[in-house]
């Protein structure tokens, strides 16, 4: 336990996405070893859902503004909101507020949802002050900067320095990791053709980056790789950040079967 | 030009498929924002501009009309003419006017995109008046009758190999019958056959990358020189610009010329620029009798004071395009009308119709980089969504998404039945891919799985439900 000096225990609720509970519920079990470590209180409140991207980038608004409001009412009261993803923690802290423009009263409480929700390796590393985590991964990886949590929230360093204390790994980065892997929600089923040709050029520049891993923030942009990677034939195993921060690196691959 | 935008899906199809098109793209994506990237590090206020031109533009949308009438007020001081045109069509009829007062047979054009957005070449061939395009990526597709694919760089879709071909088969007929290979011959032989249309030209056009209201003059950055051939050799001078194009003042112009070719190609500035303002004055050696400004508004002056008035500040770079995933898959062309890319997917919907263009600003997975370049700061996600929003309003989102997105609501609002039916669906998944971790077909995941495999759930069960066990 390394219990950070000067900072009382938080309340942190986690915010588990929707793809994390559905597809691989161990990234929200590493999200909570990492909040815990750090001296959080981790809770998950039952009745969330979704962030509500789904409408929100199809043009539903209202529907979109009856999902933020279940989601600000599940979330009142915590010191903090975490989600092991840049897009629905920038969902969250950058656009529920501007939902309500019309309705003062619950637009103050989503800037006061806003004002405490973070994406996960930014709240660990800016917030909390975490230098290092106890992991062992043996490897070169390579990180991919999902585009919500680089350009919306600033993630880019905090993974890479938590990723510098693991013991075993080696980062090789690509050509261009902040360039979109193509998976964009619905987009990649809306425009198949040009999401293939987007992550088909993700796969190649992660070739070179000569790395066995290839690591991101993001589920959504994780399954996309992978299922690309994994098309093509390619060897390269696919993991959330969070996992192999927490020392579950161990675990199969997103898309490999697990032993039994 | 006629708009193939509600074609944009089988235009991104063909796009893919052509290998020539490909290869351009591969060179097109690394050079502009590697060049836009180093001369932004190179300007240590360069995001301290990024955020003056932005209010620059700003404050000139707020006072709009305050602008235009100062600008009208110079020019008409200084012997020029302006003339307002509410439609494409009225600034076609302006032009042709102008051209027959003239008598014109050709025009000299420096690149103006808002001489595609009227559709100007099409409309002066058809009255027998020559539009010569003097920029040379223009000059190029005009050659090979296509629209351009780019705002600043029209031709970039094509590569070398293809414009050697092209000039081949134009300039065989005016003697010179040498395919020439090398990038240099090509723009020599390009400059000398330009030159004599620029001698004989009756009536010279621009566009304007800025119109000085304090001055009355119209700025114009190019690379290639040609402007100043356009503008001062043949007795008429037009300019067509669209109302934004006005700011206050020559300081803000020279905010904004710092941050426009840093943007749009990485050089600190353009090699030409130019300010012209009004006709030749009695003892000026060379220039223009007649001068006259052409503005037009189509459709932008009922965006002021709306959600989607930031689209008005665009400067033109390109830089939106340049770092575009999706312009950088497809190109051009494939966008169906005058303007590609992020700005285009923003303009397009407003200019022709939501209806028209309803796939373009759908088309993007909201990645952001656009935004992130853009020297005045439009916020292009932001309006990308809006229109999104006026389109599922308007019922104009297909049918599928639509009964797909009521299914998912229904559900996402009741958080108990979501959680069982995740449940159901993770238990399914896991159980059916367990074998091999990840499935190569699945129904109704068509459009992923034609390209990837799809990841398989993890075996035990939902976050949810493990964690209610876990930590009850």
């Amino acid at each position: 336990m390394s219990a950070l000096p000067n900072k009382k225990a938080r309340r942190v609720a986690l915010f588990v996405t929707c793809l994390v509970d559905l597809f691989r519920p161990s990234v929200g079990f590493a999200a909570v070893k990492l909040l815990e470590e750090a001296g959080c209180t981790v809770e998950v409140p039952p009745l969330q859902v979704c962030c509500g991207q789904p409408a929100y980038n199809s043009g539903d608004r209202a529907t979109t503004r009856a999902i933020a409001a279940q989601v600000i009412e599940a979330f009142e009261g915590y010191d903090a909101v975490v989600a092991p993803s840049g897009s629905c923690g920038g969902m969250l802290s950058h656009h529920y507020p501007g939902l309500f423009d019309d309705d003062p009263a619950m637009k103050a409480r989503a800037e006061n949802l806003a004002g405490r929700s973070y994406e996960l390796m930014a709240f660990l590393v800016d917030v909390l002050g975490v230098t290092k985590v106890a992991a062992r991964y043996d490897g070169v990886v390579t990180y991919h900067d999902s585009c919500s949590g680089l350009r919306e929230l600033g993630v880019k360093e905090q993974p890479r320095q938590l990723l510098g204390s693991v013991q075993g790994l080696r980062l090789s980065e690509m050509t261009s990791p902040e360039v979109c892997c193509g998976f964009g929600g619905t987009f990649c089923v809306k425009y198949p053709e040009i999401s293939n040709a987007m992550v088909g050029e993700k796969s190649s520049d992660i070739a070179s980056a000569g790395a066995g891993t290839l690591l991101a923030g993001d589920l959504g942009c994780l399954m996309n790789m992978a299922g690309k990677l994994q098309r093509e034939g390619s060897a390269v195993k696919v993991r959330h950040v969070a996992e192999v921060l927490a020392d579950m690196g161990g675990l199969a691959a997103i898309g490999e079967p697990e032993s039994r | 030009m006629q708009s193939t935008a509600h074609d944009f899906k089988d235009n991104a199809h063909a796009a893919l498929a052509d290998a020539n098109l490909q290869d351009s793209l591969a060179k097109l994506k690394v050079g502009f924002s590697e060049r836009r990237r180093q001369a932004a590090e190179r300007l240590p206020e360069f995001e301290a501009l990024r955020d003056r031109a932005r209010d620059i533009k700003n404050h000139t949308l707020a006072n709009l009309d305050f602008y235009l009438e100062e600008f009208e007020r110079k020019v008409l001081a200084l012997g020029g003419h302006v003339h307002w045109a509410p439609t494409a069509a009225d600034a076609r009829q302006i032009i042709t006017d102008l051209c027959r007062s003239m008598n014109a047979r050709t025009v000299a054009k420096s690149k103006s995109m808002v001489s595609e957005e009227i559709g100007l070449n099409d409309h002066l061939e058809q009255l027998g008046i020559a539009p010569i395009e003097t920029d040379l990526g223009e000059y190029i597709i005009q050659l090979r009758h296509e629209p351009p694919s780019h705002i600043i760089a029209p031709a970039v879709h094509l590569t070398k190999d293809q414009v050697a071909d092209t000039f081949h088969e134009a300039h065989s007929k005016l003697g010179f019958t040498k395919r020439l290979t090398e990038r240099n011959d090509l723009v020599a032989e390009a400059r000398y056959v330009l030159r004599q249309k620029f001698l004989d030209a009756d009536v010279g056009l621009t566009g304007a990358n800025f119109l000085v209201a304090e001055t009355g003059s119209s700025m114009l950055v190019t690379n290639e020189g040609n402007a100043d051939l356009s503008n001062t050799l043949p007795r008429m001078h037009i300019v067509l610009a669209s109302i934004e194009k006005v700011i206050p003042t020559l300081e803000d112009a020279a905010v904004l010329l710092r941050v426009l070719a840093r943007s749009a190609t990485g050089q600190e500035s353009s090699a030409y620029t130019t300010l012209n303002t009004g006709p030749k004055r009695p003892d000026d050696l060379d220039g223009p009798e007649h001068y006259h400004v052409v503005i037009l508004d189509n459709g932008r002056s009922s965006v002021l004071g709306t959600e989607m008035q930031d689209m008005l500040r665009c400067i033109r770079c390109g830089a939106c395009m340049n770092h575009c995933p999706v312009y950088g898959a497809i190109g051009g062309h494939a966008y169906g009308w005058v303007y590609p890319g992020p700005i285009g997917a923003v303009l397009t919907p407003q200019l022709l119709g939501v209806e028209e263009a309803s796939n373009l600003p759908n088309a993007s997975t909201f990645c952001g980089r656009c935004e992130s370049v853009c020297p005045v700061r439009i916020p292009l996600p932001r309006l990308m969504r809006h229109w999104r929003e006026r389109e599922f309003e308007r019922h104009l989102t297909p049918r599928a998404v639509r009964q797909g997105l009521a299914l998912w609501s229904f559900v996402a609002r009741r958080p108990r039945l979501y959680k069982a039916l995740t449940g159901l669906a993770n238990r399914m998944l896991a159980l059916f891919g367990r074998a091999d971790g990840r499935y190569g077909t699945l129904p109704l995941a068509g459009g992923w799985t034609r390209f990837r495999d799809f990841p398989a759930p993890q075996q035990g069960g939902t976050f949810h439900a493990q964690w209610k066990q876990r930590r009850p």
